[in-house]
């Protein structure tokens, strides 16, 4: 008994020193993969441009110089300036700020909406999951952008009423997540577990069910920015989302479109904006997925 | 030590699916005594994790107990609340299951793992309840508990895991365990130290233990009583001893011949033929007729009955109803 008992012990600080939180060995797999580290560096390098936009704009996003109107890039405008003047370079690096926030806090909401909706319609089946389900079903039955046009429509236009289309056509897809995880945990013994020990149900659910499905979620989440980005860029295409002056890159896109012969630059960088953050959040997203969905390791 | 602290009588718990309902426990009678050690055996699918859900009222859906009562110190759990039920759960009867290695949840330390059940049951501040998991570590024999606390469950190894979730289990002192096949999983030299273990538990905190498991070895080892399980029903119920040495039904001496022996070098080992019959597909006589090397014409047609041998030994066979029949049992299976 000592003997096993001691060897036992052995194997196990020898493991110890090994193994790290599962966060670290998250970051070790995701160095490990250069277009992912590719990804990450992307996005936060448009995360700084947001966050330091007053630094690093030469100008301001809405001041306009009608004389100095659709400049072609030089040394003093990088970028080239739209039709009344604007520098461009400024209102993309603060356009960052406006997507960027876009981007996280539609996924915050349908991410927090998704996963109780989803955990409650796992959770405890039946009448409920049935509802839950068929709600998802039907609003996953609409072109997403559609669904997005019509609620911007009803709610106003404006750029929060845009966040709120996106956050809420982005719901059925984490609630989907999350509801088809819950019910491979709740099978896991360690659930029964819980049970046995008296733990209530509210509980089990915040504390063992919720933690398990992080993973997932978190990934959806990075991918989910890209394309929530990419909502935001349309919904201001077509006028529904940020307003004038507001430097937001699809609505610089739809106020550029009719000089695009004569200064392609007016869509060349607010487009390669886009394509830029949303390839850096898609690359991000795919990286984490390997590393922290274990069916995807070895 | 008579006095029981658990009595099942008629459990009857089915499974209600699309194609009628399932009979996984039909009419099960048993009692745990107090500081007493019972086994319950039977093949996979006899029952026996059924039973054990039952008690703690943990079947999950479209499992139902249909009828029966089960009296956990005179007070009925199937009908209990519930709040009454998680009170219960884990503070007056614990449960350990079958693989230590998916019963804990992998993003918890051990420490936060261990001291929920303290924080649910004794409302007991953080520093309490850590001390207590300390000392409860120590008393199933885990090293460098303090150090563990801190540990995932990854870190550790199996028999590690299940001292752990038998800590978790133990750590408000339950007055009965509930071990659903606790050394299955493990490897011989580790599940001897687990036996002796819940030995030591039953001894030093007298707490009554209900093993469940699948392996004679194992209740010949730890259980004052068996209960053998077959097709949802207890076949025969005795004294360790008496009911190994001399089993009185021949699904129980179909299971004594199947156990190896090292000492002696058969030729073949005994093996019953069959398989436990899906729950509700006999309809009438004796569930094990089919497969049963004694079974005669009466066998297909009558149920048997709980027949009482005397010495608490009673068992449900037609053969004991037979003049010649317990003779008859003597013979060997070969």
């Amino acid at each position: 008994m000592s003997v096993t008992a001691s060897k036992e012990d052995a194997n196990v600080t020898l493991e110890a020193k090994s193994v790290v939180s599962p966060w670290k060995d998250a970051w070790k797999g995701l160095k490990k993969n250069k277009l992912a580290l590719v990804g990450t560096g992307i996005v936060v390098l448009f995360i700084m441009l947001a966050i330091f936009a007053d630094f690093i704009a030469p100008q301001s996003y809405k001041e306009q110089v009608l004389p100095d109107a659709l400049q072609s890039p030089s040394a003093d405008h990088w970028f080239g300036t739209d039709d009344l003047g604007r520098d461009i370079f400024s209102r993309v690096v603060y356009g960052a700020r406006i997507s960027l926030w876009i981007g996280f806090f539609a996924v915050l909401v349908s991410a927090i909406l998704g996963s109780f909706l989803g955990i409650i319609a796992g959770y405890y089946g039946r009448w409920i999951d049935m509802l839950i389900s068929r709600l998802f079903d039907i609003m996953l039955a609409f072109p997403s952008i559609l669904l997005a046009i019509a609620i911007v429509a009803i709610l106003g236009p404006s750029l929060q009423n845009a966040l709120l289309a996106i956050a809420i056509i982005n719901v059925p897809t984490f609630g989907r997540l999350v509801r088809s995880k819950v019910i491979s945990i709740k099978e896991e013994e360690y659930v029964t577990a819980a049970k046995a020990i008296g733990m209530r149900d509210s509980r089990i659910l915040f504390h063992h069910v919720l933690p398990n499905s992080v993973a997932p979620i978190i990934v959806q989440g990075t991918l989910g920015i890209g394309t929530a980005i990419l909502d935001a860029a349309a919904l201001g295409f077509l006028g529904l989302g940020a307003q004038a002056p507001d430097p937001e890159w699809g609505r610089m896109l739809s106020d550029a479109r009719s000089y695009i012969t004569q200064a392609p630059w007016t869509l060349i960088f607010p487009g390669g904006a886009i394509m830029l953050t949303v390839l850096g959040f898609n690359l991000m997203g795919d990286g984490l997925r390997d590393v922290l969905d274990p069916r995807m390791k070895n | 030590m008579d006095k029981p602290i658990l009595e099942v009588k008629e459990l009857k718990t089915h499974f209600l699916t699309d194609n009628g309902s399932v009979p996984a426990v039909d009419g099960i009678d048993f009692h745990l005594n107090d500081g007493e050690v019972l086994g319950i055996v039977g093949e996979s699918g006899s029952g026996k994790s059924v039973t054990s859900l039952s008690i703690m009222q943990l079947v999950g859906q479209p499992g139902k107990i249909v009828d029966g009562e089960i009296l956990f110190d005179g007070e009925d759990l199937v009908k209990a609340s519930e709040k009454r039920m998680r009170q219960v759960r884990g503070g007056k009867i614990g449960m350990i299951f079958q693989e230590p290695m998916t019963s804990l949840n992998p993003v918890y330390k051990i420490g936060n793992q261990l001291v929920e059940a303290l924080r649910i049951h004794k409302k007991m501040s953080k520093d309490a309840a850590r001390k207590r998991a300390i000392e409860i570590m120590k008393l199933v024999g885990l090293p460098r508990a303090e150090d563990l606390m801190n540990d995932y469950p990854h870190q550790l190894s199996g028999g590690m895991r299940q001292r752990v979730m038998i800590a978790m289990a133990m750590i408000c002192e339950p007055k009965i365990l509930i071990a659903d096949e606790p050394t299955t999983a493990l490897d011989v030299t580790i599940q001897a130290q687990i036996l002796d273990l819940m030995k030591k538990l039953n001894h030093e905190l007298n707490t009554s233990i209900i093993m469940i498991t699948h392996d004679l070895g194992v209740v010949s080892e730890v259980c004052d009583r068996i209960a053998v399980m077959y097709a949802g029903r207890i076949v025969e119920e005795g004294e360790t001893k008496s009911l190994l040495r001399n089993p009185q039904h021949p699904y129980t001496k179909g299971l004594v011949e199947s156990i190896p022996d090292v000492r002696y070098k058969k030729e073949r080992l005994y093996s019953i033929p069959g398989n436990v019959p899906t729950p509700g597909s006999v309809k009438k006589g004796c569930p094990f007729a089919a497969r049963c090397a004694f079974a005669f014409d009466k066998c297909s047609e009558d149920s048997p009955i709980l027949i009482d041998l005397g010495d608490n030994h009673r068992v449900r066979c037609l053969l004991h109803e037979e003049e010649n029949g317990a003779e008859l049992l003597q013979t060997s299976m070969k």
